[in-house]
């Protein structure tokens, strides 16, 4: 696990040294994902360690949303007199936004004739 | 609080471990909730776990700062866990290199319809300016949204919490909607669910299949890019 770790560390690190070097737009762990996608296909597998870490961290992805979202408390007041609003804008504009995309890709996808909607599974290089 | 409970209370109260562990429960108490109420997606872990913590600080006159302290640990694996999505990313590459196009064309109209959709109606029902520049980057990734919006005069910390809740409503109900729309392409449906929801909606993703996964965490990497260069810019275009 530390050895996995330390790769998903040292792959953020460097994502956000690039971004601070080149100004990129781009929010540092996500160029970290790059690099470390990069580095495995360089390779063409991935270590067990890295594999049961990841899937791991992933598996409880939302627990780490939790501390973030405790801050509802430092903005009560300003919900209860915007909460209408509020609540509409994110119920509708999140429906609209997962309608949209869904029916885009599928879409596109029955145009070009890729992935259709019928593809089997497929579970790539393990 | 005075006596040997006060004491403790302070000690405790001084260092990381108490708000770290009581996170960690509220969670597993999410989780166990979950499981026992068949799965279903209405109880969300991570919204039983907030609705808990801000329950139990506010009883005990906790500040957020003294809570977040604790809780910062694990508020910072977001970063290595975006990095981890590289692997079932990986797992999936062959699936995910003949979908180009469809992605594309999916994040380029969810990514618009997410930041018009919610400036435009918090907007038209009359919620304040910051408010509203608040909410445009409501479906990025928490770190990245408190970013955008920081940069175009929203409050990061009001960001955060409608990321969440974004995040939230889209785990929640994302299944329902999309069987309603007769979608059954498990790549679509993540990449809908990472483009609209985020990471909440990638876990979620997770639940239903590897493949919805892995496309749920590519949507949500590419929506981060796209709405950090579409909020700025229609920012300066109509703001």
């Amino acid at each position: 696990m530390i050895a996995a770790l330390t790769i998903l560390l040292s792959c953020q690190l460097a994502g956000e040294v690039l971004v601070w070097l080149t100004g990129l737009p781009v929010p540092g762990p996500v160029l970290g994902l790059v690099i470390l996608l990069a580095g495995i296909g360089v390779t063409g597998r991935i270590p067990q360690d890295l594999r049961e870490t990841a899937t791991g961290l992933l598996s409880h992805l939302s627990l780490l949303f939790v501390p973030a979202g405790v801050g509802v408390m430092l903005h009560f007041e300003r919900i209860g007199t915007e909460w209408l609003a509020l609540l509409a804008a994110l119920l509708l504009s999140t429906w609209a936004t997962i309608a949209v995309s869904a029916l885009v890709f599928v879409g596109v996808a029955r145009m070009v004739g890729g992935a259709d909607a019928d593809a089997p599974e497929d579970e790539g290089p393990r | 609080m005075t006596g040997p409970l006060g004491d403790v209370w302070v000690y405790l109260s001084a260092t990381p471990l108490l708000w770290l562990t009581a996170t960690l429960v509220a969670y597993l108490i999410g989780v166990t909730l979950f499981g026992r109420l068949g799965r279903n997606p209405v109880v969300q872990p991570v919204a039983v776990a907030i609705v808990l913590l801000v329950a139990v600080l506010l009883v005990s006159g906790t500040a957020y700062d003294v809570y977040f302290d604790g809780a910062q640990f694990v508020h910072f694996l977001l970063g290595p866990a975006t990095v981890a999505l590289a692997v079932p990313l990986f797992s999936q590459w062959k699936r995910v290199k003949r979908a180009v196009l469809p992605m594309a064309a999916a994040l380029l109209a969810g990514s618009l319809t997410a930041v018009v959709s919610a400036v435009g109606i918090a907007a038209m029902l009359g919620a304040s300016r910051e408010s509203v520049l608040s909410l445009a980057p409501k479906s990025v990734t928490t770190p990245i949204a408190m970013g955008i919006a920081e940069k175009i005069g929203g409050l990061p910390s009001l960001t955060a919490v409608l990321v969440i809740l974004t995040g939230i409503i889209g785990a929640m109900t994302a299944t329902p909607l999309l069987n309603l729309l007769g979608l059954k392409d498990y790549a679509a449906r993540g990449f809908a669910v990472g483009v609209a929801s985020h990471g909440i909606g990638t876990a979620r993703a997770f639940q239903v299949s590897e493949l919805a996964g892995a496309f749920a965490g590519i949507a949500m990497g590419l929506n981060a890019l796209a709405t950090a260069v579409i909020v700025p810019l229609l920012v300066r275009l109509f703001g």
